[in-house]
């Protein structure tokens, strides 16, 4: 498909326009131009050589641009840019552009607009309805981040780090409007991995494509949202799951752990296990003790609670809850998960209530009031209880 | 076409008819309602009325410049503000009585027992924007 072919070829383009000493703002525009142009250029047929067609109009508006500027002001004895010859070393810059998207010096925000245009070749227009906000706001955001990366040079090592936390912040987005930003950041990661020798890269890769295999058992046709423990199990999609679990089990070899490679383990683990109640807690367990160890974040002793209460009963499972922050998102829905396991049914109802008026989302705060509608049933009426088991998603 | 704000109160409205609260409704109850809310926005979508809606946290916090280069104070959320607001749906429609009309359809969502909530919901023209054309000029 001629889209994600020219999207795939983004960065390695503006890279080659950065080489030659354009600056990288007027390098990402010119580039986005001969998209536009590909995009009805190429309907007729795709040249040989797709990237050397994408460079030498690239290149092209890049000097139309340069001299409609140089006329403007009015210096015409300034030395006419003459193109160059194609790049003499076969450097591909992608991985520079990757560093640029994503450099520390951005804001989150603004880091996840520019990888998504200029890595990504996304339109503004298309991130500005994935996000939802008007186009305008964030074609200003996209241009703000570009001034603040104008000095960055191909020559200093970028952080890979700060690559993997914006790539994983796409991922998280989901999907609204007409890009699927997870698709998406699947996409950037896998080229990432083939650029990269990196464990943690891997990690973030297989991590995704664990979750996303999940992705068509996790909601309802409605829209609600389908606990771990119910979703069914046949809707995941197994070649993702293979996929992920090959890759995870190359980095993990090499004994490089980091925190994606721990997630995705804890993934798999579930992956794994064809029913909820054969899922292999004593090992996910272990595997939050490493996170916890790793990260020292407080999410992280959330989730562990949750699963030394499988691994080890409800009453363990609170005892270390006690222990977790107050203030973390979702720790009251989790204590009621826990108080309803231990048998508690009065404090885990009002728990449940309490975390739904709490909830960060609406399907969140959806699922939560059915689960305090369903313990408050099953105390009004203990033969109407279904039961059902409440694990939030990891 | 004007624009309309309904808007939604966790308090501040009076009583609504089945005034239930939502943690005593049964699963059953709970799923009626978020179903009848969603089918009324997709409904206004395929009519050409609906814009936008979304719900609000109850947390919330009041916040004041202090002026000479100090930091805003916040402050609350405060227990005896009288109104508090849930959430909004903004509709495009052909005239007010269209924009009571919806109002009134969304009020009745079910709850309790099945029957109606009968809430109050607030109806808020927007002001428009002064016309491109006005008989005193043209």
């Amino acid at each position: 498909m001629d889209e994600l072919l020219l999207r795939d070829l983004t960065p390695a383009v503006i890279g080659v326009l950065v080489r030659r000493g354009v600056d990288f703002a007027t390098a990402e525009d010119a580039v986005q131009e001969a998209l536009v142009q590909a995009a009805t250029t190429w309907a007729d047929g795709r040249p040989d050589d797709p990237k050397g067609w994408l460079v030498t109009v690239a290149w092209r508006r890049f000097l139309d641009a340069h001299r409609a500027e140089s006329a403007r002001r009015d210096r015409e004895e300034r030395v006419e840019l003459e193109p160059p010859p194609g790049p003499t070393v076969d450097v591909d810059d992608t991985l520079e552009v990757f560093f640029l998207g994503a450099h520390p010096s951005l804001s989150p925000a603004s880091a996840v607009a520019l990888t998504l245009r200029a890595v990504g070749g996304l339109t503004t227009r298309q991130i500005a309805d994935a996000y939802l906000v008007p186009e305008a706001t964030m074609a200003q955001r996209i241009s703000r981040a570009r001034r603040t990366v104008a000095d960055a040079r191909f020559d200093r090592p970028g952080d890979l780090g700060t690559v993997l936390r914006v790539l994983y912040l796409v991922f998280n987005e989901g999907y609204s409007g007409d890009v699927d930003l997870a698709a998406e950041a699947i996409r950037l990661a896998r080229q990432l991995a083939g650029l990269t020798d990196d464990e943690e890269t891997a990690g973030l890769l297989a991590l995704m494509l664990l979750h996303h295999a999940r992705r068509p058992a996790r909601t309802r046709p409605d829209g609600s949202l389908v606990p771990l423990a119910e979703q069914d199990r046949g809707r995941w999609d197994t070649d993702l799951i293979a996929e992920g679990v090959a890759i995870l089990q190359g980095a993990l070899a090499r004994d490089r752990h980091g925190e994606f490679q721990v997630q995705a383990a804890i993934a798999a683990l579930h992956a794994d296990a064809p029913r909820a109640d054969e899922t292999d807690w004593v090992q996910i367990v272990a595997w939050y003790d490493e996170l916890l160890a790793l990260t020292g974040s407080p999410v992280v002793a959330l989730n562990r609670a949750v699963a030394v209460g499988e691994a080890d009963g409800a009453r363990a499972g609170l005892a270390a809850l006690a222990g977790v922050d107050p203030s973390v998102p979702r720790r009251t829905a989790a204590s009621a998960h826990l108080h309803e396991r231990a048998g508690d049914l009065p404090t885990a109802a009002g728990l449940y209530a309490d975390a739904a008026a709490a909830a960060s989302n609406l399907a969140e705060r959806h699922h939560l009031t059915r689960q305090a509608a369903r313990v408050r049933q099953g105390l009004l009426r203990p033969d109407a209880a279904h039961g059902r088991r409440a694990d939030g998603d990891g | 076409m004007p624009k309309f704000l309904l808007l939604k109160h966790y308090r501040g409205a009076p009583a609504a008819v089945n005034d239930v609260p939502m943690a005593e409704w049964t699963p059953e109850e709970v799923d009626a309602h978020i179903r009848y809310m969603r089918d009324f926005a997709a409904r206004l979508e395929e009519t050409g009325e609906y814009v936008s809606g979304d719900a609000l946290s109850p947390d919330g916090t009041f916040v004041r410049s202090q002026g000479g280069g100090r930091p805003p104070i916040t402050d609350g959320p405060f227990a005896e503000t009288k109104d508090l607001i849930a959430g909004w749906m903004i509709i495009d429609v052909d005239s007010h009585d269209r924009a009571v009309e919806l109002a009134g359809e969304l009020s009745a969502a079910p709850g309790a027992n099945g029957e109606p909530i009968h809430e109050w919901l607030e109806l808020r023209p927007f002001l428009q924007q002064p016309p491109a054309s006005t008989c005193h000029t043209d």
